[in-house]
């Protein structure tokens, strides 16, 4: 029972890495990426194909690609997906639906349909000893403290520094912060960029942790989704707790019967839609 | 004050009545082909109908209802596994069972916007989205139906292929004439100039005394109907079903493709789009994976340079509506000079 609890709480630490580059996005521009899942595999590719550039190693593959993300995260806001803001959600809801395909596919056709992963050394075998008789994995709690540490970085940058001001001012009425100075495409620009450190190293430990392959993409989002709507719209801290219960609910569903584990989580959500839409921890911005 | 005789207000267009006639033909042409056609060109028809009817219900959905549904997919797939268990498992003609089926669809989809209708915009979307997984992985979990191998729809056995055959065309074929005759005139009628003002602005048409959420509840039924009939006619064709196959969000995808290429919002946008995606599909789809690609990249240029899709443009350009819908205000020729009073 105890171990469930653990289980399904780490697992919740790598579903809170996958959603909170899409409560970022949403929160700022109301962007639906539904391309984030195949975005998390994308940065898991990216990560095995630098690796080998760098003496096979691991850590130092993820310092080189957190870069790259921000870039590519920054360049594809400003140029793509900028375009397709408005009040109408239809345009950036098919952007980024084609970049999934796309994505999906250009991943199939460079490495094949094989599932792969990045080698971390026998650190993903490795365990940590808590109190008497109970252990768990070293992966899964430096994922959990990646999650939180995360969370902790983003609710600070958006209640404490002047860019999380300018974020929090186009995010209530952009026109108004343009009226002030702020130039808003920069300012989604670097809010996607942000998103896509996140979501880089969201891909960098899956890929330590487990298997990546070119179809992965769509039900990261759907985990991703489903923690952001649990825990309620405007709070990072309001996505890792919904990050927590879909973690639990589904590894209570696997303890169950091993083929509804995902069914069961899908359902919660479900559950939770129904009886508080707002989510568990609304804090809504503006 | 009464209406001056020299205003009249139309919406036909000579373009629009060239097309009925036009269209009738092609209808009577095609109704004829199980007579002379060769077997793969029907089956070739079935399969893009039913892509067909389901982007003209998507179409419905997001271009005029406004609600963008990544989740479509759940009805496509209801509708097959409908038809299914009532063919095999209750004994019921395939053929009888496709209408049943898309009905049984529509009766759950009602529980399922109660579910989906406290989301909007985007995650509206992906909400839907969950709920075609639900659906995916609970008939992945339910043997009699093979689980997640799927089976295959035995209850055809007992039919000539050739009858067989015609029989799905000719129920293909009246598929697409209702769903294009049906929608035309749901948005012509009352209810349809509703739908449209509640797209162009929800709060001013609820001021208005529209009932927002009825009508977006019947065309969110209605839409599930289609996809389900889509759904239920694609299995009869094919013979085998899976979890995989029935709740694919490639259907889905292939419809948003459709419409977005074609002109989203009109009529004519799904048609054209279909038949683009029919002519890119006969002869790229061996390329595989940089098909797939270039259909993405397709719909991403679309969708940022070419807002209106194909269909749109020439419209446009030209002022060509095929299925006009639209009321315009003309002045008869020989008594113009009366409409300065």
């Amino acid at each position: 029972m105890l171990d469930t609890l653990i289980q399904g709480l780490l697992l919740g630490g790598l579903y809170a890495l996958f959603a909170l580059g899409l409560s970022l996005m949403f929160g700022v521009m109301r962007l639906t990426n539904t391309a984030q899942g195949d975005f998390i595999v994308l940065a898991a590719f990216a990560a095995i194909a630098l690796a080998p550039l760098v003496g096979s190693q691991s850590v130092p593959a993820v310092v080189l690609l957190l870069p790259v993300a921000f870039g590519f995260g920054y360049a594809l806001q400003r140029w793509v997906l900028n375009g397709t803001l408005g009040r109408d959600p239809l345009p950036s809801l098919v952007v980024t639906f084609g970049l999934s395909i796309v994505i999906q596919n250009g991943l199939l056709e460079l490495f094949s349909a094989d599932p792969r992963s990045l080698d971390s050394a026998g650190f993903n075998t490795r365990s940590v000893a808590l109190g008497e008789g109970v252990a768990v994995g070293a992966l899964p709690l430096a994922i959990f403290g990646t999650a939180l540490l995360c969370t902790v970085a983003l609710q600070a940058l958006f209640d404490r520094t002047a860019i999380g001001r300018a974020f929090r001012a186009v995010s209530d009425d952009r026109e108004i912060a343009e009226l002030m100075g702020l130039d808003a495409n920069r300012i989604y620009a670097l809010a996607t960029a942000i998103a896509f450190i996140v979501i880089a190293l969201a891909g960098s430990l899956q890929a330590m942790r487990t298997t990546v392959a070119p179809s992965d993409g769509p039900l990261l989002l759907l985990f991703a989704f489903e923690a952001v709507i649990i825990g309620g719209m405007g709070s990072f801290w309001g996505t890792f707790a919904g990050a927590m219960v879909l973690g639990l609910a589904q590894q209570i569903g696997f303890r169950l019967d091993p083929g509804w584990g995902i069914w069961f989580g899908h359902l919660v959500f479900l559950a939770v839609l129904v009886v508080r839409p707002q989510g568990l921890f609304p804090r809504t911005r503006g | 004050m009464t209406t001056s005789p020299a205003l009249q207000v139309v919406r036909g267009t000579q373009a629009s009545r060239a097309a009925l006639v036009v269209g009738i033909v092609l209808v009577l042409v095609a109704a004829s082909m199980p007579l002379w056609a060769e077997s793969s060109w029907m089956r070739e028809f079935v399969e893009i109908a039913c892509y067909f009817v389901f982007a003209m219900m998507w179409n419905l959905l997001a271009g005029y209802g406004g609600m963008v549904s990544i989740g479509q997919q759940a009805f496509f797939g209801l509708g097959g596994y409908g038809m299914l268990m009532l063919g095999n498992l209750a004994g019921v003609n395939p053929f009888v069972a496709i209408p049943i089926a898309a009905l049984a669809t529509a009766l759950v989809a009602l529980p399922v916007s109660w579910v989906a209708f406290r989301l909007q915009g985007g995650y509206f979307a992906i909400g839907t989205w969950v709920i075609a997984e639900v659906f995916r992985l609970s008939f992945a979990n339910l043997s009699i139906v093979g689980g997640g191998s799927g089976t295959s729809l035995t209850a055809l056995r007992g039919i000539e292929r050739a009858t067989r055959e015609s029989l799905t065309f000719w129920i293909a074929l009246a598929c697409v004439v209702a769903a294009i005759a049906g929608v035309y005139l749901f948005l012509r009628s009352k209810l349809g100039l509703a739908l449209l003002a509640i797209r162009d602005n929800e709060v001013a048409a609820e001021s208005q005394g529209i009932h927002v959420r009825r009508i977006k509840l019947a065309v969110y039924v209605t839409c599930a109907f289609g996809a389900g009939l889509a759904g239920a006619l694609y299995f009869v064709g094919n013979l085998r079903i899976s979890p995989d196959a029935a709740f694919s969000v490639n259907w889905t995808a292939f419809a948003i493709f459709m419409v977005v290429i074609g002109g989203i919002g009109r009529i004519e946008g799904p048609i054209v789009g279909a038949l683009i995606f029919w002519a890119l599909n006969k002869f790229f789809s061996d390329y595989g994976t940089w098909y797939l690609m270039g259909l993405g990249a397709m719909a991403i240029g679309v969708t940022i340079f070419f807002k209106q899709g194909l269909w749109g443009w020439l419209q446009q350009r030209h002022g060509w509506s095929l299925f006009p819908t639209t009321r315009r205000l003309e002045l008869s020729n020989e008594d113009s000079h009366a409409q300065h009073r």
